[in-house]
Parts: structure tokens; C-alpha cells; sequence
């Protein structure tokens, strides 16, 4: 049951780079990225492709790199070429599937097993130290406080401000001097670097990456950021933040159990499509209930 | 300080739906000058405001602000010596963002890395309690749970931190109850002349029309049809300013909100 735990740790930790990228474009920029699919794909091949190079540590700057260049593709589609954020991002999606496969030289998949990883790396920094079993708990974890880390700064500056600005009121941001197609493009680059990280970390983490480890990830993160929300989602930038980091462990430990209770491995993204599901309609359902409890009610007296 | 020529605007031309919002309109006011515009549904005031501030740009004539030609700046780059309240009071500020982090943004000093400081802090409590509607000891909540009133002055107060060339107020008390417009109306008549800012303000009440600033725009089918100020306004009363409009316009005023608000 331990190992259960922590695998769910590892993995919520994992992930919640990927959370921590959708809070900032989805909670703070108030722009759905659909690009995430592939830009963990896309950060999962860089990282693994550098990695197998020999340069392990090398392969997370790459792989944040080369989210950048994918959030800003997507933000130039949506703010200088007029095309609507959902497909822009969709759009970017299907195009990174050919460029994923073409840094995996063609093939669709790379083996990672006699790779030296940042994991095997932790490793061996690790022997004979009391935390010498949780190699990948310290590097996610780790990487996953400086996110949280660059978050609270980074969102408490000027920039930062009119970022969350774009969200909540674009013509505030219009009014106070500031072009929101920069903070928009700003905040994608940043969030799909976390994005690109997110992948990088996982391939490394799984020790073979193929090109479909990214599908419907977007899904996973939106739960883990709604679940998050739910539990952690009134304070401070850096509270909120680590909620997003809950919230994905919470939703790893969840699957951990269904699994346990012999829930098919492949219901995963169903689950997650669900959760998603509840959490954005409940509170719509919840608004529209006095209105149909009224009309019950009035059908009822009417008979 | 600003420099209207002949500006003219037509919305959707070559349509069915084809409307001349401005024609050829022409406006020239003089630094710190305070003008007020009345006129009737449609007649141009809110177009009037948008062609200034860049929200689309017009079709001919130019625009000239504080001797710089901005008939041709992207709106975000305008506003930086353009100052707008609208009547929604839900416009000008972040509801999720914090009363500081929205003064911070209103604020723009220090470079896009820099913090918010404890001067700042204090300086934006200065601010804050020269409105006299105790969001000084509010300014870490969230702007989204402060009432109409408090965010049209909070606005006026982001909008004027660093005093701007022109203020434009579009029906900025329209939305409040008439104690809160009140209280707003006098904080912007103390904003407007403490920065002596050359202010343009449209309003539905005659009365203020007549009594706030020093000169009257009346404005009808994309036109200026009457521009009193000195003297001929000093002693003009509501009841004259509507038969100088009949004659200037060629037909009564039409504006249902103004006839209502008390002439």
C-alpha cells in the first residue's frame, strides 16, 4: 500500500507542473490551451532525445524551451492572426503530433532504460542517505516548489498583475497602458515551459517515452486544477498554487484506489473527463435549480 | 490640449445597417478647460469618446492630443495620456484582483520585474482616504466585493493616478444611486481641479450641464450643434438651452433619460 502511495505521490508530483501551467493560462490568462497535449509530448521527446544524448541535466532547460516556442506559436495564432483560442490551440495540437515524432527521429517511441536520467542522477546522489528510496519523490518535488516558487513571485510583479488582469478585466489592462496580446503571449510561453518541463520529467521518470504519453493529459490537469481549486482555491498566489499541487496529488491517489478496487487501468480518462464534467457544471446546475424547482412546483399545483 | 478635425465615422457603410455616426466634427479644447456634452440617443457622445480613445479609428480628419498626432495609435498606447470612466462601474477595474494590486497596475512605475513597495502601500492609503469611503483599511480585499460607487471611485482614482492629458467621463454617476453620484461627482470635481486635467464629461442632466465646467457641447446626429461658454453661458438657464437646441438642431431633443431627470 506504501508503494501505492508513493507511486501516486510521484505521479501527482509529476503532473502537477502541468497544473501549476494550466493555473496560470486557464486561471489566471482565462485562455482554455488545447495545445497542452502536445506540448507535453513535445517536452517529453526534447527531454528524452537530450537525455539519450547524455546531457541530462541540459535536457530540462530543452525541454522548457521548447514549450515556449509552443505557447508562443499559439499565442501568435490568437492575438496577431485573429483565430479563436480553443482552435488555435487544437490547431498547434495536431501540428506538434508530426513535429514529436520527427525529434524522435521518425519513430514513435524511445527507450530510456540505460539512459543516465536526472532520476538516475538523484539516485546515486542519494545512496546510503535516509532518502535513498525516493529518488523521483525529491527531484518532482523539488521541481514542483520552485514552480510554485517562480508562481508567487512572478505573479506578484508588475508583469504578473497585468497578466491576471488579461483574465479578469482585458480592458483595465488596455486602460492602464498595456497591449493584452503581450501578457497573453507572455503567459503562454511561461506556462507551456512548465508544460514542456511537466513531460520531460515524466518520460525521464518512466524510462521510455512514446508519442502518445501526452493524450488527453489536458483532461487529467483540468481535475486535478479543478479539484485543487475546491480545496485550496481562496488566499494568496502561492496557497492557490500549492493547492494546484494537491489537487494532482489528490487525483493520482483517487485513481491509485480505484485501481486497488480493480478499476481498469484504461478508465482513467473517462474518470477524469467525469470529474471534470462535475466540477464545471455543479456550479451552473446549482444556479439554475431554483428556477426548475419553481417550475416543478408550479406543474404540480397546476394538477 | 486637444485637437479635433473633422472627423467623420460611418459604421457598417455600404449596408442596410450603414449609420454615419460622426460628421465631419470638429473640437478644439484649451488646457484644463472642463466641457460638458448633452445631446440626444445616438447622437454621437459615446462614438464621440471611442474615435478619441482609439477603440476604432476614423474614417477621415485627425485627432491631436497634447501636441502629439494619435489618430493613428492602437488604443492601449492612447491610454497612457487618456483617462475614461464608463457608466458601467464594473468596466475600469479587476474584480479578482486586490484594491492595491489594481492601483499597482493603475500605477505602472518600476519595470515590468518590480514588487509592489511599502511607499507605494502608503501612498496609495493617501490616496484611498482622500475618498473618504474607508477602502483604505480594504486594500488587501478583492475589488469584485466592493459596491458600484466604491469601484467608479476607485476608478476615477486609478484613472487619474498619474494625471492624464484628457479625462473623458461618460455618464460615469448615471449607474449609482444619487447620493452615491453625489459623493463621486464632488471627488471628481476635486481630482480635476487639483491636476487642472482638461476634462470631457457627458452627462443626461441639464441642470449639471449647465453648472459643472466651464463650457457646454450639445451634440445631435454625429455633430456639434451648440458650444456655449463665458458669458452666453452664465446666464443661459435649462428651458433656453433647449430652444437653442431646437433651433440649432431643427427639432426638439428626443434623449427620454434627460427630459425625465427634472427640467
Amino acid at each position: 500500500m506504501l508503494s501505492v502511495a508513493q507511486t501516486a505521490l510521484e505521479l501527482g508530483l509529476v503532473y502537477s507542473l502541468m497544473v501549476l501551467a494550466l493555473f496560470l493560462s486557464y486561471s489566471m490568462l482565462n485562455v482554455c490551451d488545447l495545445s497542452t497535449d502536445g506540448c507535453f509530448t513535445l517536452g517529453a521527446a526534447v527531454g528524452a532525445v537530450v537525455a539519450v544524448a547524455g546531457h541530462p541535466i541540459l535536457s530540462l532547460p530543452a525541454a522548457m524551451l521548447a514549450g515556449v516556442c509552443s505557447g508562443f506559436v499559439t499565442a501568435v495564432l490568437q492575438t496577431k492572426m485573429g483565430i479563436n483560442s480553443l482552435l488555435a490551440g487544437i490547431i498547434v495540437n495536431t501540428g506538434l503530433y508530426s513535429v514529436n515524432v520527427w525529434i524522435l527521429g521518425g519513430s514513435s517511441l524511445i527507450n530510456m532504460i540505460k539512459t543516465e536520467t536526472v532520476f538516475v542522477w538523484a539516485k546515486d546522489l542519494l545512496k546510503n542517505t535516509p532518502m535513498s528510496d525516493l529518488p523521483s519523490v525529491l527531484v518532482t518535488g523539488i521541481a514542483a516548489a520552485l514552480v510554485i516558487l517562480f508562481l508567487t513571485v512572478f505573479l506578484n510583479t508588475r508583469l504578473g498583475l497585468a497578466i491576471r488582469a488579461t483574465g479578469d478585466n482585458p480592458d483595465m489592462v488596455r486602460s492602464s497602458s498595456i497591449n493584452p496580446a503581450f501578457t497573453t503571449t507572455v503567459g503562454l510561453c511561461v506556462a507551456n515551459a512548465f508544460t514542456g518541463l511537466s513531460g520531460c520529467l515524466l518520460g525521464q521518470m518512466q524510462k521510455s517515452m512514446d508519442v502518445n504519453i501526452g493524450q488527453g493529459v489536458v483532461t487529467i490537469a483540468l481535475a486535478s486544477l479543478l479539484i485543487g481549486a475546491t480545496v485550496m482555491g481562496r488566499g494568496g498566489i502561492a496557497f492557490r498554487a500549492a493547492g494546484m499541487v494537491v489537487g494532482a496529488i489528490i487525483f493520482r491517489l483517487v485513481y491509485a484506489i480505484a485501481l486497488k478496487l480493480d478499476m481498469p487501468a484504461f478508465m482513467l480518462k473517462l474518470v477524469s473527463s467525469v470529474i471534470v464534467v462535475l466540477a464545471l457544471a455543479l456550479p451552473y446546475l446549482k444556479e439554475q435549480w431554483p428556477v426548475v424547482s419553481r417550475r416543478l412546483q408550479a406543474t404540480k399545483g397546476a394538477r | 490640449m486637444l485637437k479635433i478635425s473633422h472627423i467623420s465615422k460611418t459604421f457598417n457603410p455600404g449596408t442596410v445597417n450603414e449609420k454615419k455616426a460622426l460628421t465631419d466634427l470638429s473640437l478644439h479644447l484649451e488646457p484644463g478647460e472642463f466641457a460638458t456634452i448633452i445631446g440626444s440617443n445616438g447622437a454621437g457622445k459615446s462614438t464621440l469618446f471611442n474615435a478619441i480613445c482609439g477603440s476604432f479609428l476614423t474614417d477621415t480628419g485627425s485627432i491631436v492630443l497634447a501636441g502629439q498626432d494619435i489618430t493613428f495609435l492602437p488604443d492601449f498606447r492612447r491610454a497612457r495620456s487618456i483617462g475614461r470612466l464608463f457608466q458601467d462601474p464594473m468596466r475600469g477595474s479587476a474584480p479578482g484582483m486586490t484594491i492595491e494590486e489594481n492601483l499597482a497596475l493603475a500605477a505602472g512605475s518600476g519595470g515590468w520585474f518590480s514588487h509592489m513597495t511599502s511607499k507605494d502601500r502608503r501612498r496609495f492609503r493617501d490616496q484611498l482616504a482622500m475618498l473618504e469611503m474607508g477602502l483604505e483599511d480594504r486594500m488587501k480585499q478583492p475589488v469584485g466585493l466592493l459596491s458600484g460607487g466604491q469601484r467608479q471611485a476607485l476608478t476615477l482614482l486609478m484613472a487619474t493616478m498619474n494625471p492624464p492629458s484628457l479625462l473623458l467621463l461618460d455618464e460615469h454617476t448615471a449607474a449609482l444611486d444619487p447620493g452615491t453620484a453625489e459623493k463621486v461627482l464632488k471627488v471628481t470635481r476635486d481630482v480635476v481641479e487639483r491636476h487642472h486635467i482638461t476634462t470631457l464629461m457627458v452627462t443626461h442632466n441639464m441642470q449639471q450641464a449647465l453648472e459643472l465646467g466651464s463650457r457646454t457641447l450639445m451634440m445631435d446626429s454625429g455633430r456639434i450643434v451648440l458650444d456655449v461658454k463665458g458669458e452666453e453661458r452664465a446666464g443661459m438657464t435649462v428651458a433656453d438651452l433647449l430652444a437653442q437646441f431646437h433651433v440649432n438642431a431643427g427639432k426638439a431633443l428626443d434623449n427620454d433619460r434627460i427630459l425625465l431627470s427634472g427640467v
